[in-house]
């Protein structure tokens, strides 16, 4: 639930521009790099505006405790995680409630892109580690993860880019900040495979009305199709950096 | 294969279309709902005739190695069983090498120690027998140049290293030079995992040396 008492904070400024002096469907700076741990199977860095996330992805292997294999498919594991040194205020670095619940819809959104009936019996393991947080940290990791994932080398339909939307000052406004995010209206996080348009992770908190949510869900989609295009940047410029091709195809 | 023309190929992502060439869909290619062929990994496009045939498929530039029946890999013996071997081959999928596919006579298990022939850290060149991901490869060491490496270098390459390897430069002629060159003899499974044995281990080393800066003439660490 949203605090009541929001309205003596001013979101807006009277040109229209946020704190950060952003517009309201501006992201905010996003770099993304591939392959920064060497002991991972695939990992990424994510710097979404203030926030700085780590990825990792370990998999396909073999799943232990054995009992959880299943015979069918691979089981996708995610664990996102907060470094104590994250927040102003120190953080427990045990994983608090909110923890597992990201854990659980961060890998439920990743999920349906994986082609986890390729590798039964095995476990694909996502560990994310947020270094650095400032509201939005769970679609930094969803975007990151993916492309660790791809990274890895494991099996996908599409990638996953994810970013919010919220209502600040009565506007519907892209990719909130944590400023935004605690003194806002609502905020909505959305996940989606953009090639396949379609939306893995949709959660929503305050209140939006029927306009609210079509114009926040389109610019959600919008913002989701610039973070894409990033992800794909940062994929192919170390690929095509590590492989040089000398001939044309052939076995 | 020698180097012909530079031709670059793109490097496909996860969820990029396949141009549409007729043919069947080989691995590294899936239909996805909506009607799209795309590719499921970072790849490039792989054209073969096969026959009459022309698969397409899309070769990873890096994957896990998933076992198929048929391959040569070079395996690690992890632990010693009661009438089996586990072997590590590099793979998701822990391989089984069964005590009838080490020996051809019938054996009685209760008067034979399993780590005699074969103890853990031992490295063998195995051949896959079955493998159809509902239970672990099996493998044999049965056939001919199979069997326990006595002596030899040995490497690990990176998927990455290893598509190259394969692909760009070709195995087959490498096999050749090595041989030539420095009188080792080549072994390279298709588990990513290479085995020189030569007379001495500098010509080994030496062999090795060219393979790992051939590869990186194309591949960038």
């Amino acid at each position: 639930m949203k605090m009541k008492s929001d309205q003596a904070i001013k979101l807006l400024n009277d040109e229209g521009l946020r704190l950060d002096g952003r517009r309201l469907d501006e992201l905010r700076p996003l770099k993304i790099e591939v392959g920064v741990l060497k002991n991972a199977d695939g990992s990424a860095y994510i710097e979404h505006g203030k926030n700085k996330i780590i990825v990792a992805v370990y998999g396909p292997r073999e799943v232990h405790p054995k009992h959880l294999t299943l015979p069918d498919r691979a089981i996708v594991r995610v664990r996102y995680h907060m470094a104590p040194f994250s927040v102003p205020e120190r953080k427990s670095p045990a994983p608090s409630r909110r923890e597992i619940e990201l854990s659980k819809v961060i890998r439920e959104a990743l999920e349906p892109a994986i082609l986890v009936e390729k590798f039964p019996r095995t476990a694909i393991d996502v560990f994310i580690e947020v270094l650095q947080a400032d509201g939005g940290t769970r679609c930094a990791s969803i975007t990151a993860a993916a492309v660790a994932l791809a990274d890895a080398g494991i099996p996908m339909k599409d990638l996953v880019a994810a970013v919010a939307v919220g209502k600040i000052n009565g506007k519907i406004a892209l990719d909130l900040n944590h400023l935004e995010d605690q003194y806002g209206e609502g905020d909505m996080p959305v996940a989606m495979m953009p090639g396949l348009k379609t939306i893995t992770l949709l959660q929503a908190d305050g209140i939006f009305s029927k306009e609210e949510f079509k114009q926040a869900l389109d610019l959600a989609i919008s913002g989701i199709q610039v973070i894409y295009r990033k992800q794909r940047e940062a994929l192919k410029k170390k690929y095509e950096k590590m492989i040089r091709t000398v001939t044309g195809g052939g076995s | 294969m020698t180097p012909r023309r530079r031709k670059k190929i793109p490097v496909l992502l996860p969820g990029d279309k396949i141009p549409s060439i007729k043919g069947t869909l080989g691995p590294g290619v899936t239909r996805r709902e909506d009607g799209k062929n795309v590719s499921v990994f970072v790849g490039q496009l792989l054209v073969q005739e096969k026959g009459k045939q022309r698969v397409i498929q899309v070769a990873p530039l890096k994957t896990a190695y998933i076992p198929m029946p048929g391959d040569i890999v070079v395996g690690k013996i992890i632990e010693v069983g009661v009438t089996s071997w586990s072997v590590d081959i590099n793979s998701p999928y822990t391989a089984i090498l069964p005590l009838s596919e080490v020996f051809s006579k019938p054996t009685e298990i209760t008067r034979i120690n399993l780590s005699k022939s074969l103890k853990v850290g031992d490295v063998i060149i195995a051949k896959v027998v079955a493998f159809d991901l509902t239970r672990d490869p099996v493998l044999t060491i049965k056939e001919s140049k199979l069997g326990k490496v006595p002596r030899g270098t040995y490497l690990e390459l990176t998927p990455l290293e290893a598509y190259v390897f394969y692909r760009r430069i070709g195995e087959e002629k490498f096999v050749e030079t090595v041989k030539q060159k420095y009188g080792c003899e080549l072994f390279v499974g298709k588990n990513f995992r290479i085995i020189l044995i030569g007379e001495s281990l500098e010509a080994e080393r030496n062999a090795m040396h060219e393979i790992i800066s051939t590869i990186r003439k194309y591949v960038k660490v």
